[in-house]
């Protein structure tokens, strides 16, 4: 019975969590569409998480194009297929490895420093200040970040399609000795605004996702320093799981 | 300060009960609190003293029972109906809670800049003005608050929650954690501020030498519920075996230590 009982538990408090997220979520939705929206803090989050995660970003871009190159040339070199590296390069960076790498690093780097920052808030009675000072947290706290990582993740994922398939291009041109002009006409042959998109409403779901999961898990954070800690933890692990599983679903929905 | 009862008070209690979990925390709380009178509930760590300020500000629900504001009903209000009833209190919390975000006069401007939409100019005049009547000159306008002692952070909070000018002012815990000189400082610019706005103002703290110096009215909360509550020159003869102890600082008595954190 205790084994059950165990069983039951874990179940109840899964649920629990559920609950507490979906209640979360649809509040903060709510007051996405409802006035007043701060410009300024919405600004200060863009900028946090667009442009000072481009360096990250774009580095990870950057060699995945180029290995991607390298891996797909001796690939396939052994049937003699060497033609579509171009192809390959493009389509695995703008469908798929864009979006959720950029989603990845992004989520390592806005979604800790958002638990970790909302969630000191909450231990040291900040947000219930906002509160009495007659400020809606969610509006002030959890609203921008989701708007800005809403609307900056497709961004950084264009740069990041950019920056990787001229990683690509590099590799093949000077290492695998490829004709460059040939290389990018080959790259932009076979792609459509179908792959592109797919590739950005990954991009905004994920950013979307990884505020979500940052705000919330430091927003639910209690007792001290270890609840920070717990939460950023958290944060970044939930975000990077449900990446991946919404990866799966929005290509499911889009290339079946 | 009149001590005497008004038609409406300002804020009532009526057995108010909360509960985490199986844990009851408030018991049936019953306080009135009249218009323009300073209260101070004292009581140990962990008998719900802040838990009961959290419900009278809606940031917690109380499980039954009744609090009024102004003679409004608040304990079953919405979210957007409570922002009306909260606009009238500020608040000191106990570690200052300011945002660390942002420098000390956007601190102080904050409720006057995001709650009534002052210009951030006209705010920033404000604010220094209410620096200056908690005793801080305008050279710690720019600063942070991680760059400031215990004490100035107090103030600056304590700046913060008079700035939109509020009706109610509460206080949690305002002289914990300071040195004896610097808890009376405090003491002294609550009874000013409190008697400048004519606030009404509650109190929580287990400091006695501040409940006296800033009460006109003192009750004891033990267990989840008030068990007395007097003038505060009558608190020596309270005749009250709980209060007896807690004023005198007894660790023989009824008071039993609480082991968890509420």
């Amino acid at each position: 019975m205790g084994f059950l009982a165990a069983i039951g538990r874990a179940f109840l408090i899964f649920l629990e969590a559920t609950g507490r997220l979906a209640q979360f979520s649809a509040t903060a939705l709510s007051h996405l569409v409802r006035p007043p929206i701060y410009g300024r803090l919405i600004v200060r989050q863009m900028v946090d998480i667009g442009y000072y995660s481009l360096p990250v970003v774009g580095l990870t871009a950057l060699f995945t194009g180029m290995v991607l190159a390298l891996q797909s040339f001796s690939g396939f070199a052994r049937f003699q297929a060497e033609g579509a590296v171009a192809t390959v390069v493009v389509l695995s960076l703008v469908r798929e490895l864009g979006p959720v790498l950029a989603g990845l690093m992004v989520a390592g780097r806005i979604g800790a420093s958002m638990a970790a920052e909302i969630g000191t808030m909450r231990v040291t009675e900040q947000i219930d200040a906002l509160t009495t000072l007659s400020t809606n947290p969610f509006k002030y706290l959890v609203v921008p970040r989701l708007i800005a990582g809403l609307t900056m993740l497709p961004l950084l994922v264009i740069v990041a399609d950019i920056i990787g398939v001229f990683g690509g291009f590099l590799v093949a041109v000077y290492r695998l000795s490829f004709n460059p002009a040939a290389y990018l006409s080959q790259t932009a042959l076979y792609l459509t605004a179908n792959d592109v998109m797919a590739g950005l409403v990954k991009a905004a779901v994920f950013g979307f996702l990884i505020a979500l999961m940052g705000c919330y898990h430091g927003y639910q954070s209690r007792g001290g320093a270890q609840g920070v800690g717990a939460a950023t933890t958290n944060a970044v692990v939930s975000a990077s799981i449900l990446i991946l599983v919404c990866d799966y679903l929005i290509t499911g929905i889009f290339f079946s | 300060m009149t001590p005497t009862e008004p038609a409406t008070p300002k804020i009532e209690l009526s057995s108010v009960c909360k509960a985490f979990g199986s844990k009851a925390v408030l018991n049936g709380v019953d306080l009135t609190i009249g218009r323009g009178e300073s209260v101070v509930v004292i009581g140990g760590s962990g008998t719900g003293k802040s838990v009961m300020l959290k419900c009278i500000l809606g940031l917690l629900r109380p499980d039954s029972g009744s609090i009024r504001v102004d003679g409004v009903e608040t304990a079953n209000l919405s979210e957007r109906g409570l922002e009306p009833i909260r606009a009238k209190f500020g608040m000191l919390f106990q570690d200052g809670a300011l945002f660390d975000s942002l420098s000390v006069w956007e601190n102080v401007a904050f409720g006057l800049i995001q709650g009534r939409g002052l210009p951030r100019a006209e705010a920033r005049d404000a604010a220094i003005a209410n620096l200056a009547a908690v005793g801080l000159d305008g050279d710690v306008a720019n600063l942070y608050p991680a760059e400031l002692s215990g004490g100035m952070q107090k103030r600056v909070a304590l700046a913060r929650a008079i700035a939109t000018r509020p009706e109610i002012l509460f206080f949690d815990e305002p002289t914990t954690g300071l040195d004896p000189i610097m808890a009376d400082v405090i003491n002294e610019l609550i009874i000013d501020c409190v008697r400048d706005l004519g606030a009404t103002a509650l109190s929580i703290t287990h400091d006695m030498a501040s409940a006296r110096k800033i009460a006109d009215r003192i009750a004891m909360i033990y267990q989840g519920q008030i068990v007395w509550a007097g003038p505060t020159a009558a608190i020596d003869h309270a005749d009250n075996p709980v209060v007896d102890q807690f004023i005198h600082g007894r660790a023989q008595g009824p008071i039993k230590m609480q082991i968890r954190r509420l």
